[in-house]
């Protein structure tokens, strides 16, 4: 028997008052379409009112465990390249 | 609120459609093609399973009729009682009924009629069960040269089983004709496009079925209730 191969997609999702998507899992399919109905059945349960996006994991480019330190020090012993030393007002949301 | 006959008979030929096609679905169960497809048809069985239970209720009690009833008195077409055969043959039988499921609600859901409700409900559920049905017909049709030959199979065998959709159920207050139209022009597209040919066999009359709505039965459906009623039937009375 051949085994059509079906791909790895990650699947992102923003919930009807989220803000922005949000990996939530991933799954099998033969192709986007079909992608976006598992999804919906499998990370949604149909809610009304949310917005998926699927992504072939094949397209997504991850930064390396191993380069984590290169990658990522320079800004954590430099204090002064975060934000964190401003006074935030009050009634500012979504920060 | 009183329920007239019509109604309930109409209740019971409906119900009937969706309990029997959701028993048949949730035959997959353990042995879809994937995972995800496995998801797909279990969803549609609940689906389907919540529309017979609001159904049924209409036309009594939801778990006597379901369990306690013999062959000859379920009222579903004869369509949905076939069984899954091959993915193929479950995709074509969803494909058939999806889409007269979605015309008549979506006619019944303009109505004020007693399954307006019921049908404005149902009709979002359905168009998803007739989009799923659709996008594989799709895949299947216009797959390899084996899937294309199963989904050909399929659509011939089951073609005399869709007439019958379109007898007039009393207390369904549609224009039938017109329904039937809509359905064969919509099916003959999807099949097209899935480079199917539109079968020229009977849908109805001599040579097809025809009589599920008047209470009689082909022959596989007879050991679906029976595995479907075993439990029901050696403990009567018993609450669950």
């Amino acid at each position: 028997m051949t085994n059509t191969d079906w791909p790895l997609w990650e699947v992102f999702v923003r919930s009807r008052r989220g803000l922005s998507h949000t990996h939530a899992g991933s799954l099998h399919a033969p192709d986007a379409e079909f992608a976006l109905r598992n999804a919906r059945d499998l990370y949604t349960r149909r809610g009304e009112g949310v917005s998926i996006w699927v992504v072939p994991a094949a397209a997504i480019t991850a930064s390396s465990p191993d380069e984590k330190d290169p990658f990522f020090e320079p800004a954590a012993d430099k204090p002064y390249r975060h934000p964190t030393f401003y006074d935030i007002p009050e009634g500012v949301k979504h920060l | 609120m009183t329920t007239t006959v019509p109604t309930k008979t109409a209740a019971l030929a409906l119900g009937d459609d969706a309990l029997v096609l959701s028993h048949r679905l949730g035959e997959w169960m353990g042995h879809a093609p994937v995972l995800e497809e496995e998801v797909a048809l279990a969803n549609i069985a609940l689906d389907l399973l919540g529309q017979a239970r609001v159904l049924l209720s209409m036309a009594g009690d939801e778990d006597d009729l379901a369990y306690l009833r013999e062959e000859r008195a379920f009222r579903n077409v004869q369509l949905v009682e076939q069984p899954n055969g091959d993915f193929a043959h479950t995709i074509v039988r969803q494909l058939y009924f999806s889409t007269y499921q979605h015309l008549l609600y979506d006619r019944l859901a303009a109505t004020d009629g007693p399954f307006a409700g019921l049908a404005a409900k149902a009709v979002k559920e359905v168009a998803y069960h007739r989009d799923h049905a659709e996008q594989w017909t799709l895949r299947l049709g216009d797959g390899t040269e084996d899937s294309h030959e199963r989904t050909r199979v399929a659509v011939d065998a089951l073609w005399r089983f869709t007439g019958e959709m379109f007898q007039p159920v009393d207390g369904v207050d549609v224009d039938w004709a017109e329904l039937e139209t809509a359905w064969l022009e919509q099916v003959s597209q999807v099949l097209r496009r899935a480079t199917l040919t539109v079968p020229e066999g009977p849908r109805s009359g001599a040579w097809s079925a025809g009589a599920g709505r008047q209470g009689l039965h082909t022959e596989p459906f007879g050991r679906m209730l029976a595995e479907m009623q075993h439990l029901h039937r050696s403990h009567p009375g018993a609450s669950w």
